[in-house]
């Protein structure tokens, strides 16, 4: 079931195009804003509001990589691995961050306070290496200053 | 006023709002637009302009927009979509005019709109500038309250609105149809042309898509003149244009600077040339998807006439630079690494294509590749040419790697010779894989 503030928020969304399906990648984004990520269940519901099948919005939800069908931490970090950056030493900082949280790509620490994700240019190429934790953007990094970025999410 | 695109724009600063934006002549265009012109004069004046399409293909704009029907008779609703979808590896120019000068997309948006008389606008962002879809919101709003959208515009017969999709990812969202696609909800699969948009785009409407940067020249043809413009650039398309350059570079960073600017003197004047330590190798001018140019190409003008005479494309005029210290069939990795993540999967010779070019790559990295497998490299780079492909994802990724295999294939052989990739003991460090074994949608259970 779709809380009343997830309803009101995918209705205000829903207001700016003809069609509903149009919708359909901001309501899957309000639900994973409001619940982290998206369920069977959640994603149900909003199958129901857009007046699509669970398996066609789910076609679209899959198809997108900032869509999460699974579960994630608290805070996700997205590693930039794009030309400029690893040119950069993006592959330094992936052992970095690595061996500071004891996870490979694509896992979640054992406390649930992060997943590591990689990501595609971040469009901030001249300050590479970058990354993004949840929405936040972090420029020119090096070991130390990713620790320091760190401490920044409980 | 030499750089009309990025006059506003202050680093690290608040962006002008309404008040300030309209103190530096900000909306003018709109005024002089609805007030004094057709929509016709305003087409024909960015016809003359000479503007070319900023995201990659270089397209006249004035000719783009020439194919939308016109008059009682055209099918309405008609779309401006703005392509704010950023994502081509290397490139950074688009983030600094959304983030910096919000409301010179929105003014861009509508004199455009008018132009065509387009009827509802949406700005294509992706998820990951939340910077600048906050403040695109908000000029949105205040535009809105003081009646530059809306119904009747300026007292005018004209009516407009705007409205932010933010998307969830995936480059292919950049390409034009696949973006609609992605507009309307479904899979961001590209769509069969022709038709093309500005006839049969959004919901089958007419539709012009169009990249920020080029979008945002607009107001200035409008307010100044076609000859103003056509004289801001040194060759024969007109304007400034926004280059950037990445990669061990002294200062790496973007400018906006005559069209026509040699590379050179963005290389070495504006971004200081190399750091200490690194020779220059080569560089890709604009994006992932150009074919790389060396150092007998770098007096060449950037723009759409020269840079083709030597093999390649301006693509969107950021530049990334390739140095001594940095493996150059690593460099071709990582780039087929990302074409073949971000290839849609709906035609074979893409998927299919780039993840065998790829698993090649990385063989060759790791010490295990064959002489015979250059020869298939090479042929990926003829069966995934243009007019092979159903877009043009793949054709883009063989620009680089073709270019890599002229003008660095005693490199590719060295790896084969060795059995061993020759910098990996240098400075990325001995730790073995280049690439990162799964793909942002992978999430694998916690442990």
């Amino acid at each position: 079931m779709l809380s009343d503030a997830e309803r009101a928020e995918i209705e205000e969304e829903l207001s700016h195009y003809p069609d509903n399906q149009a919708g359909s990648v901001e309501a899957l984004k309000v639900v994973q804003r409001h619940r982290g990520w998206v369920s069977d269940e959640s994603l149900k519901s909003v199958a129901a509001l857009l007046g699509m099948t669970s398996a066609e919005l789910d076609s679209v939800a899959t198809f997108y990589n900032l869509i999460f069908r699974k579960p994630v931490g608290r805070h996700v970090i997205f590693l930039c691995d794009s030309i400029s950056c690893w040119v950069c030493g993006c592959d330094a900082m992936r052992n970095s961050l690595q061996n500071r949280l004891g996870i490979s790509m694509g896992q979640t620490t054992l406390d649930g306070r992060f997943t590591l994700l990689p990501i595609v240019c971040l469009g901030a190429c001249d300050r590479a290496p970058t990354m993004m934790v949840n929405d936040d953007l972090h420029e020119d990094l090096t070991a130390e200053k990713i620790n320091r970025v760190l401490e920044q999410y409980p | 006023m030499d750089r009309p695109l990025t006059r506003n724009i202050k680093p690290k600063a608040e962006p002008l709002w309404l008040v300030e934006y309209e103190k530096v002549g900000g909306y003018e265009s709109v005024r002089k637009a609805l007030q004094t012109m057709t929509p016709q004069e305003v087409q024909k004046l960015v016809t003359e302009s000479t503007l070319r399409g900023r995201g990659g293909a270089g397209f006249p704009t004035g000719k783009k927009w020439s194919f939308v029907p016109m008059g009682p008779d055209a099918p309405r609703p008609k779309y401006l979509v703005v392509n704010a979808d950023e994502m081509e590896p290397g490139t950074f120019k688009d983030r600094l005019l959304l983030e910096g000068d919000p409301h010179q997309m929105i003014e861009s948006m509508i004199v455009s709109a008018y132009a065509i008389q387009a009827d509802v606008g949406y700005i294509f962002l992706r998820m990951e500038y939340g910077v600048a879809a906050a403040r695109l919101r908000k000029a949105i709003k205040e535009a809105r309250a003081k009646g530059y959208l809306g119904r009747h515009l300026l007292g005018s017969d004209f009516s407009f609105e705007i409205y932010l999709h933010t998307s969830a990812g995936r480059y292919i969202c950049g390409e034009e149809t696949a973006l609609l696609n992605a507009l309307e909800g479904k899979r961001a699969i590209p769509r069969a042309k022709p038709p093309f948009p500005q006839v049969v785009g959004l919901w089958g409407k007419p539709t012009i898509v169009q990249n920020v940067e080029t979008l945002c020249n607009v107001p200035h043809i409008i307010t100044h003149g076609a000859e103003w413009y056509r004289r801001l650039s040194r060759g024969k398309d007109g304007g400034t244009k926004i280059y950037g350059v990445s990669g061990n570079v002294k200062r790496p960073g973007s400018w906006e600077l005559p069209m026509g600017t040699s590379i050179r003197e963005i290389l070495e004047g504006h971004a200081g040339g190399m750091r200490d330590g690194f020779a220059f190798r080569g560089l890709l001018p604009g994006g992932a998807s150009t074919a790389m140019l060396v150092e007998e190409h770098l007096d060449l003008p950037m723009d759409f006439e020269s840079i083709p005479q030597a093999g390649s494309r301006m693509g969107t005029g950021t530049m990334i630079v390739l140095d001594d210290q940095t493996c150059p069939v690593g460099f071709a990795q990582n780039l087929e690494h990302f074409f073949a993540q971000e290839s849609c999967g709906w035609c074979t010779p893409c998927w299919e294509g780039l993840s065998w070019t790829e698993r090649i790559l990385q063989s060759l990295e790791d010490g295990q590749g064959r002489m015979d497998e250059i020869d298939v490299l090479t042929m990926h780079t003829k069966l995934l040419a243009p007019g092979r492909t159903f877009c043009a994802l793949a054709p883009g990724a063989m620009d680089p790697l073709q270019s890599l295999l002229k003008y660095c294939r005693a490199d590719f052989e060295r790896h084969i010779h060795e059995k061993r990739c020759p910098w990996r003991d240098g400075r990325n460090g001995a730790d073995g894989a280049r690439t990162w074994p799964v793909s942002s949608s992978m999430i694998v259970p916690t442990r």
